[in-house]
Order: structure tokens, then C-alpha cells, then sequence
């Protein structure tokens, strides 16, 4: 097989090869951004990472609307007189090759002063002079080398946003803390001061206080500021009268303190500190590890995503203007243009209309309308560029109406316990229960010792192991799920995960890949000549349709065509020499009118006569078969799409017997149908991709977008898997079930130690130097044993 | 005798320099991508034009506690 690949993008360039430079590219575009760097010395591009590229797309004035001043201040994060920072995000962003050439953009022009590239947010911050330059040459410079900045109504305002790094305070506090209380209880461990009667160390007699009351100053701040969340935490849990797991915690680093501080002011003993700082410091340290987020995905996707920002306005003196999305009023008369989304409903005024609504409904047929009829937002312009005349403003538009759902306003963690806050509450009452027995019983037996163990239980029990065990498996297998191309929300979303038993699948673009690539032929067979022409007349087409046509048939010799003429909407003919052929819509191709197709066809006719028809079909993704009936075994599954029923026969083959089918279903009633299944108390998954699985995907109790690029676009969800990895989709389920288990096991440890730890107290003899050895011990042994086991999970996903 | 007075505050001050400098470090933002400055740096010296901000402290907050450690100790 000998494929060429193009130099710039690595694509395989197939047919229409443009040498240049002793290199091959697939496209001028490409061709073109070469151009660009090695004329400006930055040809090391393609040393760092061999095609590394992507084609640039076509920019005609897509990005007029930048030279409206009032757009541009929203986009900004600074302005002055002369220079103007901005922070672009760039899908395209992938390799050390786009940092490089991103951040020599000064080399391709001069008014562009610096560039910083943040790689894991897939974002570029650029500062340039605008005296001869501005946002709109920066963002079309940008295009043409490939890298387009996404710029939707999302970015609206573009204020930085103010990062949460108070976690990371805490942790140093903490951190900071727990250091020097571990020195400063030095001479406390090896006892070296007992006391002056016995001959203690002098010199450490002579400074006990102060080492004691340095370590009390340095723990102050770890409760009082770093320890806060957990006290917050509790007391809101026991006012909505729940026992979560902080309320143990809040008692255990309460009684530490307490009892700490009465110790060193009545000169008892060294207090626990180190053990109280210690504590505070492991706790935050699992916060801080499960805190892993997947900042270039997100998750909370609304229409805001794919909104444009701007739209051109036609006013009646017909000069255009660019205008922004929320200006649009009822009455103006707007401008589409190719391939371009409607922000609005409105009535088609001018132009052939052919409009995708996929995104909304799920039908993946493109309709198309005759002047005088209603478009609604949420479509995209397939075919040339169209007049609409407002019918609604933005906020009222039917897309818009979807999202008023109240499933996209309240937060599920609410309603969602834990496994860490249900044991919390068992745990809570067993060692308050412990506590008070073994109270009452030194009461009778040696009441000086009862509140000196009441104490000791509490702090010997306070469930640190406990807390850890969760938020370093699920942070852990977070990661791992993230390496293997599955990026879930949080860690939350894997406890989900767990519990699912019955799945729920959209089907276009879900189970089947989003290109239409099978095509069947019905019909009588061409003859040689009439393929080779057929090949050549599809050749000068550009409609999506012709191209993947193309790339079906057999390689054909190029000959020019004599004549050929594209009819929007309807077709494409082709003439050599005397012969004629037509490809398109059946009524283009004989003048009469079928019957409607339930699946996308392209006829043809050869000279008049009518010859066949190609019929297309949606193709199903590798192991679609397999992954149901495997899941199936688990679970109950069944497919919901917005598509007609086509495809219901094929589908019937695939599919384990049984597996309910429903079709032509709207947005809501996707979410209705889960919300039924929920109210039978069943934990569902929901497995979508388009804006109209969206509703299904925030009511499910786990929500999953499949997406073939995951920088491109999602709807909200609880999780991104990458196309390639859908038949894995067992296996994550089987990987968050055992993840559940890990974290079971983790328990189980956890409270080994917590017995051991409760036998010192409970007999009364438990020494600061015992509490300091066996917590960060136990801490440490269940961090260990959670990684590794979930290691040894990852590594049977493939 | 009372030398060791002396000696804890400096030593405790020097550890507070160092945890200032953590908590500066962190709020210029130097900790918000680890990523980018690692291939950064890779790069050849002649063509990197932008300004870079190279971390001079180890890469991690937990290690802020073991740098005051090691000042005590010495």
C-alpha cells in the first residue's frame, strides 16, 4: 500500500498530490502554511513533530464581526492606547510543535510582542500592538496557519476568571505546619524530659514550654484556616441532618485541639499536635489529589458552545453590519452563510436552504426549505448563504427553550451519597458509642482516667484512613481512565458508573460513526464508460455527498469533463463527448416524484434513462455488536434516536434480541424516557453525542458523550470517551465496579488500625508518640494500597 | 543558654521566608500549568523569543515542608 501522507497534517494525500519543495501536500491550504514557515525561518516546526498541522480552513469574512469594537472589548482580557492582550482557545493545540510556532508568532509578524502557550488548557495568551494590526488580523493570521481559534458566545465575557487556588494555600499551610510541629516534638518522643526528679535532660526541661507553645502557634492556623472546610462541611451535613464523614472528622481534630491545649496550659503532657497537624495535612492531600480536572474538556457545555457571537444584519439601506447574537431583534433581516449555525428562528427570506438540524433533533437528514418557511436556531446552513428575517430573539428561540429545563440547574451531587458518607454515618455512631462506654466504664473503675480516654478514643478514631481511601482510588483511576481516552467530570462520576444497570444509547453519531460511508448500489449495472464518467463528473463536485460517493468507487482514469454543471439542491451533470449523465435527487434525476426514502440516496441516469440509485447507510462502529452483547449480560439497554426508522431492520441484526428500539424521539422526550426509567428506581446510563441527547445526558444518571475529536465540541456531561475507545465501554464499567471494590478493601484496613488504635485507648494508655506513629502509618499504608491496586486495574484496561 | 531562643526564631523565620515565597509562587500563577514549561525548555535557545518563567523552586507544594526542614537541620 503505498499512501502518501501530506508533509503538513500527515494526512494521506490520495489523488490530488501538490508537490512543492520536494514535499508532498494534500491541499493548497497546506501547501500554503509551509510556505508561510519556511519563509519566516520556522521550518523547525516540522523537526519537533513530523505532521504535526492541520489543514487551514476556509476563512472568506467569517471574522468580520471582529472589527466591531464593542465585540472585540468583550473578547479582550487588556487594553491601552497601543497593545491588547488576548486569551485564545485553540482545539487544534496537540503537540511541543504548536507551542513552538505559537509562541514565535513574533517571527510571522512583527506587532505580535509575545505569545504564551497553556498547554493543558489548550489556550495561547497573545499580546500585540494593534497600530497596524489588530484582533481580527491576529485571528485570520491564526487561521491560515492552521491553528483557528474557537470563538463562541461562551467567550462573551471574557473576564479572567479568578482561580480557586485556596486548596493549595491550605496544603501549604498545612504542609509548613506539620514539618516543624514533628521537629518540635523531638525531645517529646524519646522521652527525653520525664521530669527533673529522675534526671531529664536539663536543658530540654528548661525549654518544654516553649517547644510546647511553639507547637500550639504553629497548629492555630492548620485548624482555624486550613482545617475549616471539614468544620463547614460537617455542621451543614448535620443541618440538613445528615451525617456525612466530615462530622467524625470535625469531632476527631476538635477533641485533638481541645484536648492538646488544656494538656500543655496545665502542663499534663506535649499535647498531640503533630498527630492533629499531621492529620489535617493527609486530609488535604487527598482533597488536592482527587481534585484532577480535565481543564481543555467542558463538561458544562450549554448552546452558548455553538452559538456564533456575532451575525451579519442586512438593514433595509443594505449595508451589511456585524452585530452581536443578543442585539438581534424581532424583525431583522440576518445573514447565514455556509456552514454557518442560526442563533434565532426566523423565516427564510432568500437563498436555497438545506438545514442540518442534527444537532438539535437527532434526524440526521438535512431538510431542505422553500422561502416563506420557518428555520429554527440550532440549524446549520449546508448550501451557500441564506437571508432570514427574525421571528424571535435569542432568549426565545426554540434551542434556548430546551435549556430552561431545570434537569441543567441543580447540581445531582445532592442527591448523590457517597459510599465515604455513608459509611461516615455508621462510623460516626459506633465511636461515639465506644467513646461513652469505655467512659462510663473508667468512671467505676478510675474516674481520673474516664476523660482521658473519652478523648483518647475520639482522637485515635477520628476516620483520616477512611476519608483518604476514596479520593485516592477514584483520583487515581480518574487518571488512568484519562490516559485511555475516557476523561470523566470527577470522581464522583466513577461511584456513578458503578451502580448503572441499564444503559440507554443514542444512535447517530453514538453507534454509528458521524461519516456516511457505505453506500449500496440498486439498480442496473453502469457500463465501463458510463463509471468513468460517473467518477469524473463526482470528481468536480464538492457536496459532502459526492465526496464520500467518490472515495466509494473504483479508481477510474482522469478525463475532463465537456461540460458540467452543479444545480444546488437538486444535483450535478456531467457530459463527454455525447454522453450525459446525471447524479442527484430523484426528481432531478427523472421528472417524477417517488415516494420518500427512509435512508439518503443519490440516483442516476445515464443519457435520460434512469440507470439505479446508491442508497447510504450509517455505518456502525467497530463493536458496536459486541459491546451490547456484553452489556447486555449486566444490564438492560435499549437505543433512542431522534432518526426515522430506517435503519430498524440493520439495527434488529446487530443488536442482542429484545433490545427495545424507539425512534423519531424529540430532545425532551429523550429526557422524559430516562426520568421514567429513573422514577422505576433503575440507575441509568445515557450515551449520546449531539446537542439533542444533551437533556437525556444531564438527567442520566450517568451522562457519556462519544465524541471522534474530543477538542471539537460535547454537550454537557458526566464524562468524554474518545470514538475509538467505544467498544472499551465495558470494560470502564467493570474498572469503576472494581474501583468501588478498592475502596471497600481500603475500608476494611482502615479499620484494622482503627482497632488497634482503639485497644491503646480504650485501656487507657494511649501516648502522643502511639497517636503519632499509627496515623500517618495508616494513612500512608492505604494511600499505597489504593494505588496499587488501582494500577493493577489500569492495566488490564486496554 | 538562652542562644537557643535565638536560634528557633531565626531558624523559624528562614522557614517563613521560604513558605512566603511558596504562597507568592503560587498566586503568580506559577503552579497552574506544569506542562508547557517542561517542553519549553526544550526548545532551541535562538528561537524561543517569549519570556519564560522557570520554576527555581522544586515542582510540587508538598514540598514546601521538607525545604524548611532541611534549612532547620543545617
Amino acid at each position: 500500500m503505498d499512501r502518501l501522507s501530506c508533509y503538513h497534517c500527515g494526512d494521506d494525500c490520495g489523488k490530488n498530490t501538490i508537490a512543492f519543495d520536494e514535499k508532498k501536500f494534500c491541499c493548497n491550504g497546506c501547501k500554503t502554511v509551509y510556505e508561510i514557515f519556511s519563509s519566516n525561518n520556522l521550518s523547525y516546526y516540522y523537526d519537533l513533530q513530523a505532521a504535526a498541522g492541520a489543514s487551514p480552513r476556509e476563512v472568506y469574512n467569517k471574522y468580520d464581526f471582529l472589527e466591531n469594537n464593542a465585540i472585540v472589548e468583550k473578547l479582550i482580557e487588556f487594553d491601552d492606547e497601543n497593545v491588547q492582550v488576548v486569551n485564545l482557545y485553540i482545539p487544534h493545540i496537540h503537540c511541543s510543535s504548536c507551542i513552538w510556532v505559537l509562541e514565535n508568532l513574533n517571527k510571522i509578524n512583527s506587532s505580535v510582542t509575545g505569545s504564551q502557550v497553556d498547554f493543558p488548557k489548550r489556550t495561547v495568551r497573545i499580546t500585540y500592538r494593534i497600530d497596524r494590526f489588530s484582533l481580527k488580523n491576529l485571528v485570520v493570521l491564526l487561521s491560515r496557519i492552521g491553528y483557528e481559534p474557537s470563538i463562541s458566545l461562551n467567550d462573551f465575557d471574557n473576564k479572567p476568571k479568578a482561580v480557586n487556588r485556596s486548596l493549595t494555600y491550605k496544603l501549604g499551610v498545612a504542609g509548613f505546619a506539620f514539618g516543624n510541629v514533628m521537629f518540635l516534638s523531638f525531645p517529646e518522643y524519646f522521652d527525653l524530659a520525664t521530669s527533673t526528679a529522675s534526671g531529664g535532660e536539663f536543658w530540654l526541661n528548661q525549654y518544654q514550654g516553649f517547644f510546647r507553645w511553639l507547637m500550639f502557634s504553629f497548629s492555630l492556623p492548620v485548624v482555624f484556616y486550613a482545617g475549616q472546610d471539614y468544620f463547614i462541611s460537617a455542621f451543614k451535613g448535620l443541618r440538613s441532618k445528615m451525617l456525612n464523614i466530615d462530622v467524625p472528622i470535625s469531632i476527631g481534630i476538635s477533641v485533638l485541639f481541645i484536648r492538646s491545649s488544656l494538656e500543655i496550659i496545665f502542663n499534663w503532657g506535649p499535647g498531640f499536635f503533630d498527630s492533629l497537624t499531621g492529620l489535617i495535612f493527609f486530609l488535604l492531600l487527598g482533597k488536592f489529589f482527587q481534585q484532577k480536572t480535565y481543564s481543555f474538556l467542558s463538561f458544562e457545555r450549554d448552546y452558548k458552545s455553538y452559538f456564533p457571537i456575532a451575525v451579519t444584519r442586512i438593514p433595509s439601506n443594505g449595508k451589511e453590519e456585524a452585530i452581536q447574537v443578543y442585539d438581534i431583534q424581532k424583525g431583522d433581516r440576518i445573514l447565514i452563510r455556509n456552514m454557518e449555525l442560526l442563533p434565532v428562528d426566523g423565516i427564510l427570506t432568500k437563498g436555497n436552504a438545506r438545514i442540518d438540524y442534527s444537532f438539535v433533533t437527532g434526524e440526521s437528514e438535512p431538510l431542505s426549505k422553500v422561502l416563506g418557511e420557518k428555520v429554527f436556531a440550532g440549524g446549520k446552513q449546508m448550501l451557500g448563504a441564506i437571508e432570514i428575517e427574525v421571528v424571535k430573539s435569542v432568549s426565545q428561540s426554540y434551542l434556548t427553550q430546551l435549556w430552561g429545563n431545570t434537569v441543567f440547574h441543580e447540581g445531582r451531587s445532592d442527591s448523590f451519597r457517597t459510599l465515604t458518607d455513608g459509611i461516615g454515618k455508621r462510623f460516626t455512631i459506633l465511636v461515639l458509642g465506644i467513646a461513652f462506654l469505655a467512659m462510663s466504664f473508667w468512671l467505676f473503675y478510675d474516674s481520673a482516667k474516664a476523660l482521658n480516654v473519652f478523648t483518647a478514643v475520639l482522637i485515635i478514631a477520628c476516620p483520616c484512613a477512611i476519608a483518604l481511601a476514596s479520593p485516592f482510588t477514584m483520583g487515581n483511576m480518574l487518571r488512568i481512565f484519562g490516559k485511555k481516552k475516557c476523561y470523566l467530570k470527577n470522581a464522583e462520576a466513577i461511584e456513578r458508573l458503578a451502580l448503572v444497570d441499564t444503559a440507554v444509547f443514542d444512535k447517530t453519531g453514538t453507534i454509528t460513526t458521524t461519516k456516511r460511508n457505505v453506500a449500496i448500489y440498486e439498480g442496473m449495472q453502469l457500463t465501463q464508460s458510463e463509471e468513468s464518467l460517473l467518477k469524473n463528473t463526482l470528481r468536480a463536485s464538492n457536496h459532502p455527498l459526492s465526496r464520500s460517493l467518490y472515495d466509494m468507487l473504483a479508481e477510474q482514469n482522469i478525463v475532463t469533463l465537456d461540460d458540467y454543471g452543479e444545480y444546488l439542491g437538486k444535483g450535478i451533470e456531467g457530459v463527454i463527448s455525447d454522453d450525459r449523465i446525471k447524479i442527484g435527487s430523484s426528481d432531478f434525476v427523472r421528472d417524477a416524484e417517488v415516494l420518500p426514502e427512509e435512508n439518503t440516496a443519490v440516483h442516476i441516469s445515464a443519457n435520460n434513462s434512469y440507470k439505479g440509485r446508491f442508497v447510504f447507510h450509517n455505518e456502525y462502529r467497530e463493536g458496536v455488536s459486541e459491546v451490547f452483547r456484553t452489556l447486555s449480560e449486566k444490564m438492560q439497554l435499549a437505543i433512542l434516536s431522534g432518526d426515522n426508522e430506517g435503519e430498524k431492520e440493520r439495527l434488529k441484526k446487530i443488536l442482542p434480541k429484545l433490545t427495545p428500539l424507539y425512534f423519531n424521539q424529540k430532545p425532551t422526550e429523550k429526557l422524559e424516557f430516562i426520568k421514567s426509567l429513573q422514577d422505576e428506581g433503575k440507575k441509568v446510563l445515557m450515551v449520546g453525542d449531539g446537542l439533542n441527547d444533551s437533556g437525556a445526558l444531564a438527567q442520566a444518571d450517568v451522562g457519556i458523550a462519544i465524541s471522534e475529536n474530543i477538542n471539537v465540541f460535547s454537550p454537557a456531561c458526566d464524562g468524554i470517551l474518545d470514538a475509538s475507545k467505544f467498544r472499551q465501554l465495558d470494560s470502564y464499567i467493570t474498572a469503576s465496579k472494581k474501583a468501588i471494590k478498592i475502596v471497600k478493601w481500603s475500608f476494611a484496613l482502615s479499620l484494622l488500625y482503627n482497632i488497634i488504635g482503639l485497644y491503646f485507648a480504650v485501656t487507657g494508655q494511649l501516648l502522643p508518640v502511639i497517636a503519632a506513629i499509627l496515623m500517618p502509618l495508616s494513612s500512608i499504608s492505604i494511600v499505597a494500597f489504593t494505588t496499587l491496586a488501582t494500577n493493577m486495574v489500569g492495566r488490564k484496561l486496554e | 543558654m538562652n542562644v537557643i531562643y535565638l536560634l528557633l526564631t531565626l531558624s523559624i523565620v528562614v522557614a517563613l521566608v521560604f513558605f512566603v515565597a511558596f504562597i507568592l509562587s503560587v498566586r503568580n500563577g506559577q503552579y497552574d500549568d506544569s506542562y508547557t514549561p517542561s517542553v519549553r525548555m526544550l526548545f532551541e535557545d535562538e528561537l524561543v523569543g517569549a519570556e519564560v518563567s522557570v520554576d527555581k523552586k522544586k515542582n510540587s507544594p508538598l514540598n514546601s515542608g521538607e525545604v524548611e526542614e532541611k534549612e532547620k537541620l543545617s
